[in-house]
């Protein structure tokens, strides 16, 4: 238990830059990926992760000291940390990598993570300087891997609290208390500071930034940072052989009537029960 | 026998590679107060298909683990059972499950950690994994080991089952971790034979960072949308959660089918969070989907689109379900529902 006087909620947010989940994407014709020449944006669940690091602060007011927005990736993910600075964060750090390499593993994203959390913390002049909460999505709608924040969990020791839909944060206990969305329903789970949460789609609504918040979020500071100066190197461990398309479905076309589609059911050996 | 006799070969002949090892896979097995998992049968044939031995973890509170190992050591492809048991482990948190499974793969020549992609295991193999240094792979469709090489090769979907990725662990990944899509692997069967059991002590945690308090399951009589070979799922054209009932229910009754819901219709307060099929809810690949009033956005195709049979109801004609679909009725739901179920009755 830390010296109670000091509590102060600090939080990192990490949010990825990804491709727009409206876009329906294409695999490239030399199967290495996918043509990223379409519509970014931040990852959904990430603005998830935003919006209830925000939410926190309005709830607990001066008990929340810094949002701090924090994304690995190309030049132009500067724009999704703009975004989760428009949102409300109150600065960000972005680890930037060459726009030609692939996105990081996330274990390599957990490890840098865990650098910063571990610089910030061993440089904070009080307890209530250093990070506590680490809020992320729960997966990325790109690689699908939904691993980074228990990976993250893991490296710090820290506990976990995967697919929340809702965070209740009592500052002066030191505790968190989270309900989770779990197969077949919900579990509600009683975690200490520091934590690492990581947001479901029912967490809440992301707001959208106004004008005067997105004009606001210019002047904010973004610290920049190579993986080099983390002592990280992101060379992948799993070697990605091909990216393919998923096999085609044809529609079978259309019935006019509930006779016909159940004709149709008939056909395929389906009854009633 | 037979299978162990074949294993002993494999490992004499694979003793001529300086580098590689027999697989020896650790499945961590679920179950739900007593009930095994059924993505964990289906983690269990994933697991053999690695060509190796295969070891399932049970673990739980006293009243629950010996009946498991009981059933597990009866399962296809089982070589061993490890069980540990302990108060601690009657909720399966990844804070105190995590230092066993650590213990366990440090002390024991395991190649691979496989489990079923369910919200438990999703939470604790990357904790694992992390501290071992290795990665995880999600969502596994297929996959085929090299005991030349000792790496594997595994198939999954990215962006949204958009896309298939192939991707290879290398040797140099001392232990495989990856979770396994139920609906890709026919689950493990029941047969005579019987594996060996061995209890492994529990890593009590002192003092634990988290605390379960209390879960919450939708109870259903309906068969469980996971592994139901019927689906009928409502999306927001259901208009409202007591329509959604009375329009999806008999007909889902009339089928023996499960209920499931698109995103739009759990986010509407139509349908609770568990029947949410889709890239960020379940994966279900029954013999007939029934998709009623649901557009078929990219994120609930992905959870659906392997289903045997799809058909569609949909008073659009031009959305994009009918694409994918079967058998597609344009028509008023709350027309052609109420007929179909009708008529399916008699």
């Amino acid at each position: 238990m830390r010296p109670s006087a000091i509590q102060l909620l600090n939080i990192l947010v990490p949010v990825k830059r990804s491709v727009d989940f409206a876009v329906k994407i294409r695999v490239n014709p030399q199967q290495t990926g996918i043509d990223t020449n379409v519509k970014h944006s931040m990852n959904p669940f990430d603005e998830i992760a935003v919006e209830e690091a925000v939410r926190l602060r309005e709830k607990l007011k001066a008990d929340v000291k810094l949002i701090k927005a924090i994304t690995i990736g190309p030049p132009k993910a500067s724009d999704t940390l703009r975004t989760a600075l428009a949102m409300g964060a109150d600065s960000a750090i972005h680890v930037e990598v060459p726009e030609s390499s692939a996105s990081p593993e996330p274990l390599a994203v957990a490890k840098t993570l865990r650098a910063v959390i571990d610089k910030h913390n061993a440089s904070a002049k009080e307890a209530g300087d250093k990070f506590d909460l680490i809020i992320l999505g729960k997966q990325a709608i790109d690689d699908d891997l939904g691993v980074t924040g228990q990976m993250l969990a893991g490296l710090l020791g820290w506990s976990q609290a995967t697919f929340a839909s809702k965070v209740e944060v009592d500052v002066g206990k030191n505790e968190a208390v989270v309900t989770r969305e779990i197969d077949g329903g919900a579990e509600e789970v009683r975690c200490r500071l520091p934590l690492v949460v990581t947001t479901d789609l029912r967490l809440n609504e992301p707001r959208y930034a106004s004008l005067p918040n997105i004009m606001k979020a210019k002047k904010k500071p973004i610290e920049k940072l190579s993986p080099a100066d983390l002592g990280l190197d992101y060379t992948p461990q799993l070697e990605t052989l091909k990216v393919s398309e998923p096999p085609k479905r044809v529609g079978g076309g259309k019935v006019a009537s509930v006779d016909e589609l159940l004709a149709k059911l008939k056909e395929a050996g389906i009854e009633a029960a | 026998m037979l299978r162990t006799s074949s294993i002993i070969c494999r490992a004499a002949l694979t003793r001529s590679y300086a580098t590689a090892t027999s697989p020896h896979a650790l499945v961590f097995l679920e179950h739900r107060a007593g009930v095994i998992d059924s993505g964990s049968l289906s983690a269990l044939t994933a697991a053999e298909q690695l060509g190796g031995q295969v070891s399932a973890l049970v673990v739980g509170g006293s009243e629950h683990v010996q009946g498991v190992v009981d059933e597990v050591k009866k399962l296809k492809g089982v070589t061993s059972v490890l069980h540990s048991t302990s108060q601690q482990y009657t909720e399966p948190l990844p804070e105190t499950l995590s230092p066993l499974l650590e213990k366990l793969l440090s002390d024991s020549p395991f190649t691979h950690v496989v489990s079923a992609t369910s919200s438990t295991a999703k939470s604790l193999l990357p904790r694992v994994s992390a501290r071992l240094d290795a990665p995880t792979v999600s969502d596994v469709t297929s996959l085929e080991h090299d005991a030349a090489s000792g790496s594997t090769t595994f198939t999954r979907p990215i962006y949204a089952g958009n896309a298939i990725a192939t991707v290879r662990a290398p040797a140099g990944i001392p232990i495989k971790f990856f979770t396994v899509r139920g609906t890709a692997f026919a689950p493990a069967v029941s047969q005579d034979s019987t594996a060996d059991d061995k209890a492994v002590d529990p890593v009590e945690v002192a003092d634990p960072v988290t605390q379960h308090l209390k879960t919450t399951i939708a109870k259903s009589d309906r068969p469980d949308l996971g592994v139901a070979s019927r689906v009928v799922s409502g999306g927001r054209a259901l208009k409202n959660a007591e329509t959604f009932e009375k329009t999806l229910y008999p007909l889902a009754d009339a089928l023996g089918a499960a209920v499931g819901a698109s995103r739009a219709a759990v986010d509407a307060g139509y349908a609770d969070n568990s029947l949410q099929v889709g890239q960020t809810g379940k994966v279900v690949a029954p013999e007939l989907y029934m998709a009623i009033g649901i557009s078929g956005a990219i994120q609930h195709l992905a959870g659906m689109k392997d289903s045997k049979l799809i058909v569609a109801i949909n008073k659009d004609a031009d959305a994009p379900i009918f694409q994918v679909a079967d058998v597609g009725l344009v028509a008023d739901l709350f027309d052609a529902v109420p007929e179909l179920t009708e008529k399916l009755k008699k």
